[in-house]
């Protein structure tokens, strides 16, 4: 059950497309969610994957995720270790890849624009609360089909879920 | 209450009566989905049922690397197959048989008032017939295969009208590039977009699937043009299914309304690295290109090769020049109207139907430094295999003049 977090935030720019957070040449090739992992954001910051660590917050500017619908560039940034996305605003196929890998991906321009990389953050998912260094921030709580998904780590368990309980 | 299209036709699937914002569970009439249906059915096998519920609304087209450049692809195709056949998926196309997109709309799966998903970005293409269609994640379609249903927020409508007649050397590619140059391209986020006024009329079926495959670069959930005499013309003994066209309502609550003119635009090229970079060709004139590409889902029809044919005729190309028409079908008409002996002339290379280059796995990846002019839909940084090298989009006159000159030039040169 997702509640709150607390992480390290990575933080970059508007318009953060599919191509540079997972590179369209590797999309068709067959990859366990652990070797995905070792491209995320490739094309944007090749040294991502050797400094963040597991519980990481990435943070971006508007638009993060536009482009492609391939479902590895949210499954390798999970893998790599962030726990969530905070966004001025996500592409519309980025943040349903997001939740159905059971990622959240929040938007509040006002907290991306408080944030500075490196900051610690805490997320508390039940209220609705982006805690930063500079201040408090509310965002709208999921709807409840979201936070079902988000509460089975994602689409797949939330549908086994459903099947195995008839 | 006056509703949008997606409103009325989510309304219908969902049997009650919705408007945006509601989250709804509805059924797809058909789910698409091309080289990545083999990691689809990995996560289907995952979720614990055997067999898919639907299988008659499955639709797998073979595309993206194809023929296969490599094993793991080549193992990729033989786990589809095997698939399709183990599940009874007969609308299955294989390798040889053209871009996913273009299949489907030649096939007649895209109909009016149908709700059609698919595993790629660009499946906002199908609008053009009236459809609603949108690009979904490769877990969404597993969930589909199995359950046959999946969960959607009703969105809100942004209204385009585009007027005015289209001036010499302009295509629906300058268009559109023209418009998400001003909506940028965030500017239809999780939006359904809507086309209409007079220069829609002007346009064939093929000339509107630009439009509505560049949906997807504004963010747009969907693109959708009301259906009219030349939509009906198109699906007519085409049609796979019974179907019922929706309109948006006189009075229905849009979220936008934009009107642009476009009677005095000139070509649009999209400079490096997204797609809103527009600039008119006049400001990019002379900009040096080792290659050029004329195809893809976007650009790859007909009358885009005849375009192309139109400029090379006779003519010498100084950039390598790749055209791959878009399907099968396309092919053999290029190659009965002699087209296709006009770009060998011309010292073009033509590829088998399929993506391409224009994703950077194989047939045309680019090398550090390098330019590519192309008449695909995307320019990001590292979308043909190197992320040092750049990628301007334009349309397909735009796209062959530069590839005679070898640097970007105004197709009125040659015209």
């Amino acid at each position: 059950m997702i509640t709150t977090f607390t992480g390290t935030v990575w933080k970059y720019g508007d318009n953060i497309d599919t191509d540079v957070i997972f590179p369209g040449k590797y999309t068709y090739q067959k990859m366990e969610p652990e070797e995905m992992a070792k491209h995320a954001l490739e094309d944007l910051d090749p040294d991502f994957v050797n400094k963040v660590n597991d519980g990481d917050i990435l943070v971006a500017g508007k638009n993060f995720g536009m482009g492609s619908s391939r479902e590895q560039a949210a499954v390798a940034v999970k893998y790599a270790g962030i726990r969530v996305i905070i966004a001025k605003s996500f592409s519309r196929i980025y943040f349903r890849n997001a939740i159905n890998a059971g990622m959240p991906a929040i938007k509040s321009p006002e907290a991306v624009d408080a944030i500075e990389n490196g900051d610690k953050v805490t997320i508390d998912m039940k209220k609705g609360k982006i805690i930063t260094p500079k201040g408090t921030f509310p965002f709208p709580p999921y709807p409840q089909t979201v936070m079902d998904i988000l509460n089975n780590d994602g689409l797949i368990n939330y549908i086994k879920a459903k099947i195995e309980n008839g | 209450m006056p509703k949008t299209f997606v409103e009325k036709l989510m309304s219908r699937k969902a049997n009650r009566n919705v408007s945006a914002g509601t989250i709804v569970s509805i059924e797809p009439d058909y789910v698409m989905s091309h080289d990545n249906a083999a990691a689809i059915s990995n996560t289907f096998k995952k979720i614990g049922v055997n067999k898919v519920k639907y299988p008659g609304r499955i639709v797998i087209i073979l595309d993206h690397e194809v023929p296969a450049p490599k094993e793991s692809s080549a193992i990729n195709h033989k786990e589809i197959r095997k698939f399709v056949e183990e599940q009874g998926i007969d609308n299955f196309y294989d390798i040889n048989q053209g871009i996913c997109h273009q299949v489907f709309i030649e096939e007649g799966f895209a109909m009016p008032g149908k709700v059609i998903v698919g595993s790629d970005s660009h499946t906002t293409t199908y609008g053009a017939l009236g459809a609603f269609s949108a690009g979904i994640g490769r877990s969404e379609v597993a969930a589909i295969w199995a359950t046959g249903e999946l969960w959607f927020q009703v969105p809100e409508t942004m209204k385009i009208i585009i007027n005015g007649t289209i001036p010499k050397h302009i295509t629906p590619k300058d268009i559109i590039l023209y418009i998400i140059g001003q909506i940028r391209s965030d500017g239809a986020d999780y939006k359904a977009v809507e086309f209409t006024g007079e220069t829609i009329g002007y346009m064939d079926i093929g000339e509107r699937m630009v439009l509505t495959n560049m949906a997807a670069e504004m963010g747009a959930k969907n693109g959708y043009i009301p259906p009219d005499h030349i939509t009906f013309d198109f699906i007519r003994g085409r049609a796979k299914d019974e179907f019922e066209p929706l309109y948006s309502d006189e009075g229905a609550n849009f979220y936008r309304v934009l009107e642009f003119n476009i009677s005095g635009i000139s070509p649009s090229v999209a400079k490096p690295h997204t797609v809103d970079n527009y600039a008119p060709i006049e400001d990019v004139a002379g900009t040096k290109i080792d290659q050029a590409l004329i195809g893809t889902c976007t650009n790859g029809r007909l009358a885009d090769l005849e375009a192309a044919a139109k400029i090379l005729k006779g003519r010498k190309v100084k950039a390598r020049t790749i055209i791959i028409p878009a399907s099968l079908t396309i092919y053999k008409q290029a190659l009965q109207k002699g087209w296709v002996e006009t770009f060998i002339d011309a010292g073009a290379m033509v590829l088998n139907p399929g993506c391409g280059p224009c994703l950077g796995a194989h047939q045309g990846v680019m090398a550090p430094g390098e330019v590519t002019f192309s008449t695909a839909n995307r320019n990001f940084k590292g979308r043909m295999g190197c992320r040092e090298a750049e990628i301007y989009l334009g349309s397909p006159l735009s796209v062959a003049a530069s590839a005679v000159t070898g640097e970007i030039t105004h197709p009125g040169r040659f015209l």
